[in-house]
């Protein structure tokens, strides 16, 4: 059943010349989602709304900032003190990308979980760990705008991350800068990059829809859609399941930007960039603080860079290094279980890279290296082999009449 | 009918077009992919550093203030310069090293021709804070050198990586002695 186009005269006079309202229709209403679908699928539509919500917030800032190694640092204090309502965009816009990570982070764990990068959803994986990638580019150019102490050391820092390739490094790192140094051309660029790439990310989403809407979405049970019965239409129900977490979400954006919105950031940012004095502990933001506990972990430069690149583009071939025929968590009780210790290994990992490279953190710091490239090399191709799965559900549709059946029959006994 | 090519002819003349039009393609397609490195190539060469940038490549220090046992930094392209005059001791500890206990080995007679002074670039080789050390006070790592408190890196008192990440010894900038207490670095 699809909705019709309205028989407004312009709606038809525009429809007739390009497609959009049925386009509309058939991707934004008449989808046909897997009615299971429970509330870890709503993460997706989160993030989008923080895109939005970082391009608008953000296109205002620079209106006020400038990207200059003498103004930058008082410009943004000019748009906290001076410009209307600017105390409230820069929170936004600060907070805004920690919660774009939280999200982000959410969304990847469940399709961990569900196993939603698994054929046929390769090339719709592959878009997100490049929006993920991008994403990450995208913050840390933005945390070095401000040009606060940890904006400059943290720039120098992961810009150096670079002189480790060999023979190129050296010229590739100046070439980065646009000198011998973190400078003005470098945060002029920097500023030039952070303002395109949102806009990239917005053509990449593009395709991860793409893809998605082509294949269709995973859900709870990982079983493929095999009738209608086993869908609903996208809108009234994800929309409005998407609207009521979104306005959660930004419920709890706003707590943080109201209440605690400096709680995230590191106090050593409010003070201006010196090229002469690093700061005693250079820590990166939390959601970068995992892989830079994996930098930390291997005692070579070049080493510790590769290992940290490969933390995330392992993700690419995770796909293939999973053997398991079953898609969900649900069916699979050995990787239910390792799932959680895989994420609690990933949030360990964050822990550590908060804390100084020194002592015990050093030995902990390994031990959660070596088991997250093994929860992929090792553990994933394994299990997929030796894993005794349980039965799955004949269809989406079969499933919850089961499950009232039982809940009925329940409720007699 | 009988003045038409059999059909092998025929067949063969298509496959010489053929290979006339792959030539036309290739060659084409060359010089297109020619055309495209040439107008990236000056873009990629915007991001190096402008002439104004190279412009300020040197600096020259008047050394004539620094006691013995002292150090100073001084900016060089944007980054600091450690320029330390070093007692006898901290020499003969340098130059009593052996070189198999170098991770980068370099002998202190090469790093500090006339012994005293050692000119540094003050820039930890791992990923580029500023190691601790010059200043009273400051910790000088295990090898009374200096020490890089980000990832923990120890450099000797002759700027030589001995612990720690760092793959390298710390850089030696290009220098000259103008005169006695006079030195221009770059």
């Amino acid at each position: 059943m699809s909705t019709p186009v309205p028989q407004n005269k312009v709606v038809q006079w525009i429809e007739y010349r390009l497609p959009v309202f049925s386009w509309a229709i058939a991707h934004g209403v008449d989808y046909p989602a897997p009615r299971n679908l429970n509330y870890w699928w709503t993460f997706g539509s989160m993030a989008m709304i923080m895109l939005v919500a970082q391009i608008v917030t953000g296109v205002l800032l620079s209106m006020h900032y400038t990207a200059h190694v003498d103004h930058a640092f008082d410009s943004v204090e000019h748009i906290m003190r001076d410009v209307e309502w600017g105390w409230l965009l820069r929170y936004a816009h600060a907070n805004g990308a920690s919660m774009f990570f939280v999200v982000v982070y959410v969304h990847i764990f469940r399709a961990l979980y569900y196993g939603s990068y698994k054929a046929p959803r390769e090339i719709l994986w592959w878009f997100g760990i490049m929006l993920l990638l991008l994403m990450m580019a995208t913050a840390f150019l933005g945390y070095v705008l401000p040009w606060g102490q940890m904006s400059f050391w943290g720039a120098t820092v992961i810009t150096n991350l670079f002189s480790a390739i060999p023979w190129i490094g050296g010229d590739l790192v100046v070439w980065l800068w646009g000198g011998f140094s973190v400078d003005n051309p470098t945060l002029n660029r920097f500023f030039s990059l952070h303002y395109l790439l949102p806009f990239v990310m917005c053509g990449m989403v593009f395709l991860h829809l793409w893809a998605l809407h082509h294949r269709k979405s995973n859900n709870p049970l990982g079983i493929d859609i095999k009738s209608p019965k086993d869908t609903m239409p996208f809108s009234p129900y994800c929309t409005t399941k998407d609207l009521f977490t979104g306005t959660v979400m930004l419920f709890v954006l706003f707590v943080f930007v109201f209440y605690l919105p400096n709680t995230l950031g590191e106090a050593v940012n409010y003070e201006k960039a010196n090229p002469l004095q690093t700061p005693a502990h250079i820590v990166p933001e939390w959601y970068f603080l995992p892989f830079y506990a994996i930098l930390r972990s291997v005692p070579d430069k070049l080493g510790g860079v590769i290992a940290m690149a490969a933390a995330i583009l392992i993700l690419f071939v995770l796909p293939w290094l999973d053997t398991s025929k079953v898609r969900s968590a649900r069916f699979r009780p050995i990787y239910k279980q390792l799932f959680w210790v895989f994420l609690a290994d990933c949030v360990v990992l964050g822990w550590i890279g908060a804390m100084p490279a020194e002592g015990v953190y050093i030995v902990i710091g390994r031990i959660c290296t070596i088991y997250y490239f093994a929860h992929f090399i090792l553990i994933m191709p394994l299990l997929g082999r030796f894993e005794k799965t349980l039965p799955l559900p004949e269809s989406i549709h079969q499933s919850i009449l089961d499950k009232s059946l039982k809940s009925k029959t329940g409720n007699i006994s | 009918m009988a003045d038409l090519p059999p059909q092998n002819e025929q067949s063969s003349a298509a496959e010489e077009e053929g290979t006339r039009r792959d030539f036309l393609i290739l060659a084409a397609g060359a010089m297109g992919a020619l055309g495209a490195v040439g107008v990236v190539w000056p873009l990629v060469q915007t991001m190096n550093p402008s002439a104004d940038v190279l412009a300020l490549a040197s600096t020259e220090v008047d050394l004539s203030g620094i006691s013995e046992g002292q150090a100073i930094s001084v900016m060089w392209r944007g980054k600091p310069v450690f320029i330390r005059h070093r007692t006898p001791g901290e020499i003969d500890e340098a130059r009593a090293v052996p070189l198999d206990d170098l991770s980068d080995p370099e002998t202190d007679e090469v790093r500090a021709k006339d012994g005293k002074w050692l000119i540094l670039v003050g820039v930890c080789t791992h990923l580029g804070c500023i190691p601790l050390g010059n200043k009273f006070g400051d910790p000088k790592g295990d090898y009374g050198g200096w020490f890089c408190p980000c990832h923990g890196s120890h450099y000797d008192t002759s700027g030589r990586i001995r612990k720690g990440p760092a793959p390298t010894n710390l850089e030696i900038p290009e220098y000259e002695f103008l005169d006695e207490t006079l030195v221009k670095i770059g």
